[in-house]
């Protein structure tokens, strides 16, 4: 595995190469608290064109926020840090990272070509609406080698993702990528965000397989 | 020369120092005597604890210890690798463990009176008084346009940030004279005046070779996006069981949140007192200190 390093703001990302190629690559974001793989996962590998992973702020080789504020916005800046390195991408999302491609795939349509949204570790984050206001002074100690980082994984789970402003997204990335279709759920859970994006034009509900081709071919 | 720009009443803080908030430096400052009651003070968002020059030395005439803060790449504080709400939040819990255990009263202008709603809210052991300055956002107004439109609209946001995040590396504010800087900060205060704004550089920039500059993270800018929504902070004001103050400037500024008198009123606890201030815009204790002040003394009295 290939590991290139890029700098977005005060973090350093670490970008994986998990099979070179030809064509357009198959981004890979991992979910809360996971990091890339080290190698293609097996159902990914029909993937016709290069792998890469992206290890999002405060998780796997990526850099810690010192002092945290982490927010989604702020990991499609890391997918968009990521896409201007390689290029034109497809991007597959699990958890977290579902929620993460779909704002990038919005945010940076023309060369987000394609999302497939599924199920993985903070999928639903801190839900449509503010929770109790809780103000934590401290979280566990941060495993052996920094990531993930604690602070992540608490604020990264009550970020609120109202499913109105998912749907923007979604929308930017129909009107904006040309693809007949921008968005591909393959995952079995619908927090309300989803169900949103899932009600736009765009956006399909199929197997991993048939959007992995769907996406290999547009 | 900088020390020869003053404002009339302004002082600076008699004491500066440094918390540490999970490994980022806040810069926090202080007016009045060290033993005296303190009180706490949260400023708005773009601003630094030094636009408090004017008004937090009436408060410690009066026998308070004012301390404030510089919120996280505001100010002197250290820039963050990343920013939001709260983080910003235990950034003001670092200050307040670091001034007393005790319910203190807590004073906040704009960004900063939102989050001190929700401090109280939160932690309202913390607080004995509330008193917001102009931070109660409760409608979001936009304009009347087609979805079509408003689908480009945040396409072009969106495209922005994200170029603006790319280009951050080694980014910085740009250089220029105090009246420079004095006239780009005018653009969203128009209603402070000149003088003010050119103190105001003397304290919220620094001095480079090649000229002034904010000392505002360059990360940071104005306008954006999110999931945020205004009603999100006035939801909280019911809930708050201490005695509350809020402070309304009805003059329009493009700072400004625009809140109608009637949303705060609806929400106001049983504790709580809403005053308007006719003709005053959104800077209420810039440009009305001493009423401020007094207002401000009479609640806490």
């Amino acid at each position: 595995m290939t590991t290139v390093l890029l700098q977005h703001n005060k973090v350093r990302l670490a970008l994986h190469e998990l099979r070179a190629g030809e064509g357009r690559p198959l981004l890979h974001l991992h979910g809360l608290a996971e990091r890339t793989p080290p190698n293609v996962p097996a159902h990914l590998e029909a993937w016709a064109g290069p792998v890469w992973g992206l290890d999002l702020s405060g998780h796997g080789a990526s850099d810690v926020a010192i002092g945290a504020g982490y927010f989604c916005e702020a990991l499609m800046g890391d997918v968009d840090i990521a896409v201007a390195h390689l290029g034109a991408v497809t991007v597959y999302g699990r958890g977290l990272g579902a929620y993460v491609g779909l704002l990038a795939a919005g945010g940076r349509a023309e060369e987000v070509q394609g999302a497939i949204l599924a199920d993985g570790p903070g999928l639903a984050g801190g839900g449509p609406s503010p929770s109790s206001p809780a103000v934590p002074t401290a979280v566990g100690p941060p495993p052996p080698g920094g990531t993930p980082d604690p602070w992540a994984l608490y604020e990264l789970t009550r970020d609120v993702r109202p499913p109105d402003y998912a749907a923007t997204f979604a929308r930017q990335a129909s009107t904006r990528s040309g693809l007949d279709t921008a968005i591909a759920v393959v995952g079995v859970n619908r927090p309300p965000w989803l169900e949103g994006v899932i009600a736009e034009p765009g956006v399909v509900e199929c197997t991993l397989p048939e959007a992995l081709a769907t996406f290999g071919q547009a | 020369m900088s020390d020869a720009i003053t404002y009339p009443g302004a002082r600076r803080p008699d004491r500066q120092r440094t918390v540490d908030s999970h490994g980022l430096a806040i810069a926090v400052h202080e007016w009045g005597d060290e033993g005296a009651p303190p009180i706490l003070m949260a400023h708005g968002g773009f601003d630094f604890a030094g636009t408090f020059d004017v008004f937090a030395p009436m408060l410690a005439a009066a026998g308070f210890r004012v301390v404030s803060w510089d919120h996280r790449g505001h100010g002197d504080s250290q820039h963050a690798a990343l920013y939001n709400w709260e983080a910003d939040l235990r950034d003001a819990v670092a200050v307040f463990d670091a001034v007393s255990f005790d319910a203190v009263p807590v004073v906040g202008h704009s960004k900063g009176g939102s989050l001190m709603l929700q401090l109280a809210d939160a932690l309202p052991h913390r607080v004995s008084h509330l008193i917001n300055l102009d931070g109660l956002p409760s409608r979001r107004s936009f304009p009347d346009v087609s979805d079509h439109q408003r689908t480009k609209l945040m396409a072009k946001e969106l495209t922005s940030w994200l170029d603006h995040r790319r280009a951050l590396v080694d980014a910085q504010r740009k250089p220029g004279t105090i009246d420079e800087l004095a006239e780009r900060r005018r653009r969203m205060n128009p209603r402070l005046e000149p003088e003010w704004l050119r103190y105001l550089v003397t304290v919220g920039a620094r001095q480079d070779p090649d000229g002034w500059r904010w000392k505002i993270d360059p990360t940071l800018r104005f306008g954006g996006f999110g999931p945020w929504r205004p009603e999100w902070s006035m939801m909280r004001l019911p809930d708050i069981g201490v005695p509350v103050l809020a402070v309304l400037g009805t003059a329009p500024d493009p700072m400004g949140w625009g809140t109608a008198e009637a949303d705060v009123l609806s929400h106001l606890p049983p504790a709580g007192r809403l005053v308007m201030l006719e003709g005053v815009g959104h800077f209420v204790h810039i440009e009305q200190p001493r009423r401020v002040a007094d207002l401000v003394l009479e609640h806490v009295a």
